[in-house]
């Protein structure tokens, strides 16, 4: 059965990727500076006005925004399928994510109800387009990638995360009557775990071995993994509602995470490829992290309620500004770069010098940023035991945030400098 | 009897050994190996080019009538290699490591995306249209490869 007009054609123009990439610092700062500006209240609960608000600047704006434009430019690639309509969805998804993870952000900020209507409306509309393309994408498969499973448990998680989060939106402002405290509970679980990770173990199956030559995951874990947690998160969603015990489901949640993380830094260790970059070590940070995420998942699970509480912000800040966001800023470190390789090499190649990865994206700068980011990171953690330490905290996050967006700006401009000397060489 | 993908798979995995290891060699900067072998990973690598070329791609379009599809684009890929490697032969003749790392990362991402693309699409499809003509198929590309 041979599917007629297969297309190997892949990478769209690059404006498509490009501007989730670059936009998405942008976020990042916008959170650092509400650090800054906010300091030690924002790590009283995680349920302050300002902790919601970064947090969602984090969450929309930075992290769905790359795996969004990551995930476009990944599925032709990895599935061998190209998505539908690629400037129209990246045009619709990009705006709205931009535009829904500010309105969402002000409207926890200055509890303007309209703004979350509006906010969360378009961060819907994003993800509404955003999934029915990359649905479509995953529907037309031709490959058996390890990758595409757990791609799919991931979007389907994403469809979950984004109505909980839209109804907790409207419930906020009195509209709607929801059992509230469950849905907060699973809205972030969906959006952490589900969207997020899952994505990051079905991006990793197929990354991890590629970018270092380590050996492949193993086939029960590639098989079986994704979909389990995936099934043990709508078990830990039951429990919620009936008798089932949350911690069951819960502690095979935190070991299944576990298992990916000790997994991925063993294949590392093995790995032919003997040099190292800074997105190996962000990588590698990250699964640390992730570690860390798990054994916190269960402390909070064992310890009394005030020791709890802390250990969730812990756990909050080792997930998110830690875990995910290494996993991202390390993978950005890899795709801005080899994009604009494959552009210049496809289109100019023989009318000028193209650069190589490593000039466009050089690994020093990189490493700094990297270092600046860890500091930022460990200061925020410090901040929960002595909260005069959140400012300081923010002003790091600020210089990360900014070095990151002048490292991918430095691909970008190259890019267009070798464009514009192969069509003025053209021109002669 | 082994598949076409097992057998051409088995190939890259070769050719990966030999890449990470001169890529090691430049780090180092021990030129003398490098040189070595680079010039091993390139061999292997042309030779498994021109035996996918030559044999499997042909095969594969009289199976399918399909010309133009994934085959084009596997060839054009192999050009985009072959310019690498020439910018990588040169990098080690002038000894400059930091341009070798560079193109080496490069090569890296394109050849990676582009095995993927084979083993887990065309591999598949050609295992799939060729059937029996496989084990003839398979033979000849032994012998092809162990000539060169
Ligand atoms: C349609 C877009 C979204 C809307 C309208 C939305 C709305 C909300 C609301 C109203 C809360 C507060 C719950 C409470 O009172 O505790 C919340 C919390 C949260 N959301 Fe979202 N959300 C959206 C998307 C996402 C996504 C995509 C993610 C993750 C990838 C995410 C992660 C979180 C997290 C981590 C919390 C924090 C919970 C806590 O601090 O305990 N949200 N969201």
């Amino acid at each position: 059965m041979l599917p007629a007009g297969l297309s190997f054609d892949q990478a769209p123009p690059i404006a498509v990727p490009f501007r989730f990439f670059l936009t998405a610092p942008l976020f990042l700062l916008a959170a650092a500076i509400l650090l800054v500006a906010y300091g030690p209240e924002m790590l009283l609960s995680r349920h302050m006005p300002a902790t919601l608000a970064a947090t969602h600047l984090l969450t929309l704006g930075f992290t769905s925004m790359v795996m969004c434009g990551a995930m476009m430019q990944m599925l032709p690639v990895v599935a061998g399928a190209p998505v539908p309509a690629p400037r129209l969805v990246a045009w619709t998804v990009h705006l709205s994510l931009a535009t829904g993870a500010a309105g969402v952000a002000a409207s926890f900020l200055w509890g303007r109800p309209v703004l979350m209507h509006l906010g969360g409306g378009l961060a819907a509309l994003g993800f509404g387009v955003f999934l029915a393309a990359a649905a479509w994408s995953l529907a037309h498969v031709r490959s058996r990638s390890p990758s595409v499973p757990a791609m799919g448990f991931s979007i389907a998680s994403l469809a979950v995360t984004a109505a909980l989060g839209l109804t907790l939106g409207i419930a906020r402002q009195g509209g709607l009557d929801i059992p509230y405290v469950q849905f907060s509970l699973l809205h972030p679980m969906w959006g952490l775990y589900g969207w997020t990770a899952l994505l990051v173990m079905g991006v990793a199956y197929q990354v991890v071995p590629m970018f270092q030559l380590t050996p492949n995951y193993p086939k029960a874990i590639t098989t079986w993994l994704a979909g389990g947690l995936f099934l043990l998160l709508i078990l830990r969603s039951a429990a919620e509602f009936t008798l089932l015990p949350p911690a069951v489901p819960g502690v095979a949640l935190a070991a299944g995470a576990g298992v990916f993380a000790i997994a991925t830094l063993r294949l590392q260790g093995r790995r032919k490829r003997k040099i190292s970059d800074a997105t190996l070590l962000f990588w590698r940070v990250g699964m640390g992290l992730l570690l860390a995420a798990c054994l916190l998942w269960l402390a909070a699970a064992l310890l009394p309620a005030e020791a709890a509480e802390r250990a969730r912000l812990l756990l909050g800040i080792a997930a998110l500004p830690g875990f995910i966001l290494a996993v991202i800023n390390g993978m950005l470190y890899k795709i801005v770069p080899f994009l604009a390789w494959f552009h210049l090499q496809s289109r100019y190649v023989g009318k000028t010098a193209i650069p190589n990865m490593k000039q466009l994206q050089p690994d020093r700068p990189a490493r700094g940023q990297m270092a600046l980011y860890l500091a930022a990171l460990a200061l925020l953690a410090g901040a929960v035991f002595w909260p005069p330490l959140a400012r300081l905290s923010g002003l790091l996050w600020l210089a990360s945030a900014l070095w990151l967006e002048r490292n991918l700006l430095r691909a970008l401009i190259l890019y267009r400098r070798t464009v514009a000397l192969a069509t003025a060489k053209k021109s002669d | 009897m082994s598949t076409i993908s097992e057998f051409l798979t088995g190939e890259h995995h070769h050719c990966d050994d030999l890449f990470a290891a001169a890529e090691d060699d430049a780090a180092q900067k021990n030129w003398g190996k490098a040189d070595d072998d680079f010039r091993r990973f390139r061999h292997s690598t042309e030779t498994h080019f021109e035996v996918e070329e030559n044999i499997l791609f042909p095969a594969f379009e009289n199976a399918t009538g399909m010309t133009m599809g994934p085959t084009q684009v596997m060839r054009m890929e192999h050009g985009q290699m072959r310019d690498v490697f020439a910018q990588m032969a040169d990098a080690i003749a002038k000894q400059d490591a930091d341009e070798y790392l560079g193109l080496s990362e490069t090569l890296l991402m394109l050849m990676q995306q582009h095995n993927l693309k084979e083993e887990q699409i065309l591999y598949r499809m050609a295992d799939q249209v060729l059937g029996n003509a496989s084990d003839a198929l398979i033979g000849d590309m032994k012998a092809m490869a162990e000539g060169a």
